[in-house]
């Protein structure tokens, strides 16, 4: 596989915004051709600007991309025509029946004719939209909305699909279904997935490789495995019974420096995690190093490291800190 | 793989995808057609008949008002249905729509040309239909068939000028505020600093010069001295002139906003 060009290669990309906004700090992904690829990190971490510098939407600051092997900023013409798109916001035409708009997407590649019909029918038939394709888009539920934005990213047979957020703001269920369509997805002959997402077990389970994007850059690559598998021991986790201050911060850092096989605590307000050689071991002496400094804890959780471990040891904070909205955080945890 | 699927579209057939998007909305909402005459049916019926003892002021070339009425109405009525083109190219950018098109091979052009069509289409068919609407109510039209098309590709250009500008208005500000608050401000003015109620020699002088400025007033001028007995063919074909090199204007403008867009998102 390495001796093949890569399917989607950044290097150095750097975007600012207006009102001094750094997007992109120094981007570099390599995607090999054929394998789906996760860029995980929080909201705000620059994975859309990068999905929208590399399927020619917008332009970087400095920095060069390819995409199956067109440069994005000489050719974003050829680009265009390898690539399917499906962008967090649906872009369908709600007034439009499903049929009408993967018709109409058909016929901007040249689609036409009995093959186009076929391709549509093929399309409407494998995401479950055969009964709802007369029906206007409008009135389509989020998961048939999703699943018809993907059909439109794959009308044309692209090289590479970018899947920007594909399952935020679906419910559990559609989630569910969606993961099963982009696994399905992956194995499709020689399709290239480069997928966004912020949530960490959507990336464990669809992605072969991940980089974990904090703040415009990519922090650290590697399957999920060998992520996880960097971290040694076990993740213990801790919930505190009260929030502890500026003060309590300073003692709790002193109890728990020292015990034997417990590794990088991070602590915030209620809650203190730590790596530990042997998780088990670890909670008695953890748990008697707190209440000495009089803490109490309320309750303890031993698990093997997850991708939340693993952000929280490369972009140096805890993964739902870094993102506003509080649902998120479970999304990831208890593995 | 892709290769052997995408095949390139011509110029021509990317506008009409893009015209046929559009004109499809339309035809399947067909009480938006009917809201967007209940204007023009006060302006011609109600109005009409209030001021019809105005023409008694002379000046009018005619003796019915509402033969005056009809071409102004019509011109009005593309300025007030195309100023709010931006509002849709709003709507477009918000639900992503733009941006799935834009990472589509299909050109700039063809994106803003099929609005520029779409909207097109529509000003001709309300602008017929007013036309209707006045013969039903007596109006004569002496110029004949002739002077309607004149009237109404002179209303379709006027209404490209604004659609467009509106539609680049929308990619640049993306705000609803800031279009409802443009057409507020112009709509009254360019409609009153024309000769759409009154005619040129009954007007204040200031008016009269003003009014020879406002493309609205080109549009009125063109097409109701087309409708009348006798056209003054070099002050329409001026007219329509400069009305098509300001749409030509227009359209080329906002295509380009597709490329400042793109550098914002």
């Amino acid at each position: 596989m390495n001796t093949e060009a890569p399917a989607v290669q950044a290097r150095r990309l750097v975007k600012t915004y207006p009102r001094d906004v750094r997007a992109l700090d120094g981007l570099d992904i390599t995607v090999e051709p054929g394998t789906v690829f996760g860029l995980l990190g929080p909201n705000g971490a620059g994975k859309s600007t990068t999905v929208k510098i590399l399927t020619t939407l917008a332009r970087p600051d400095s920095g060069s991309a390819e995409v199956a092997g067109h440069d994005v900023l000489r050719h974003p013409d050829r680009v265009r025509r390898a690539i399917g798109v499906v962008a967090q916001k649906s872009g369908a035409d709600p007034q439009a029946t499903g049929r009408e708009n993967l018709q109409l997407q058909g016929r901007l590649y040249g689609l036409t004719g009995p093959a186009l019909n076929r391709r549509v029918d093929e399309l409407l038939d494998r995401f479950a939209l055969t009964d709802a394709a007369k029906r206007p888009v409008k009135g389509y539920s989020g998961g048939m909305q999703r699943r018809l934005d993907v059909a439109l990213g794959l009308v044309h047979r692209p090289d590479v699909l970018f899947l920007d957020e594909p399952t935020t703001g679906l419910d559990p269920e559609a989630r569910t279904a969606m993961w099963g369509e982009i696994g399905r997805l992956a194995g499709a002959e020689g399709l290239t997935i480069l997928l966004t997402t912020h949530y960490l077990e959507e990336a464990d389970r669809l992605a072969e490789r991940i980089a974990i994007v904090d703040r415009g850059r990519v922090v650290v690559t590697g399957t999920p495995d060998e992520l996880k598998g960097e971290l040694r021991g076990d993740a213990v986790h801790l919930e505190l019974r009260a929030a502890v201050g500026d003060a309590g911060r300073t003692l709790l850092d002193g109890a728990l420096r020292g015990l034997p096989g417990v590794h990088d605590a991070h602590l915030d307000e209620r809650r203190i995690s730590v790596r530990a050689d042997d998780g088990a071991a670890a909670v008695p002496l953890l748990l008697g190093a707190l209440e000495r400094a009089g803490v109490t804890v309320a309750a303890a959780t031993v698990a093997r490291p997850s991708l939340d471990d693993v952000y929280l040891r490369y972009a140096g904070r805890r993964y739902d800190e870094a993102d506003a909205p509080a649902e998120l955080a479970t999304a990831g945890g208890a593995r | 793989m892709s290769a052997e699927i995408t095949a390139r579209v011509n110029p021509l057939a990317q506008t009409w995808y893009m015209t046929q998007r559009q004109l499809m909305v339309f035809l399947r909402q067909p009480a938006y057609l009917l809201i967007t005459l209940i204007q023009p049916v006060v302006w011609l019926f109600l109005f009409g008949n209030l001021f019809k003892k105005v023409v008694e002021l002379g000046g009018f070339g005619t003796t019915s008002y509402l033969d005056y009425l009809v071409p102004g109405v019509v011109v009005m009525s593309a300025l007030s249905s195309n100023m709010w083109a931006g509002m849709t190219t709003l709507d477009e950018i918000q639900r992503g729509t733009l941006n799935r098109f834009l990472t589509t091979p299909v050109s700039r052009a063809a994106l803003a040309n099929g609005t520029v069509v779409n909207n097109g289409l529509v000003t001709a068919l309300q602008s017929v239909i007013i036309v209707l609407l006045g013969l039903a109510g007596g109006a004569s039209y002496p110029g004949g068939p002739a002077g309607i098309v004149i009237l109404v590709v002179t209303s379709v250009l006027l209404g490209t000028v604004f659609g467009a500008f509106s539609s680049a208005l929308g990619v640049l500000v993306q705000e609803r505020e800031s279009i409802i608050g443009i057409n507020t401000f112009l709509l009254l003015p360019l409609t009153f600093l024309s000769s759409a109620f009154m005619a040129p020699a009954q007007m204040p002088p200031w008016m009269r010069h003003v009014a020879d400025f406002n493309p609205l007033n080109w549009a009125m001028v063109a097409g109701r001295s087309a409708m009348s007995a006798h056209p003054d063919w070099p002050s329409i074909l001026l007219r329509s002139g400069a009305l098509l090199t300001l749409a030509l204007a227009a359209v080329w403008l906002s295509t380009r906003t597709f490329a400042s867009y793109q550098r914002k998102v």
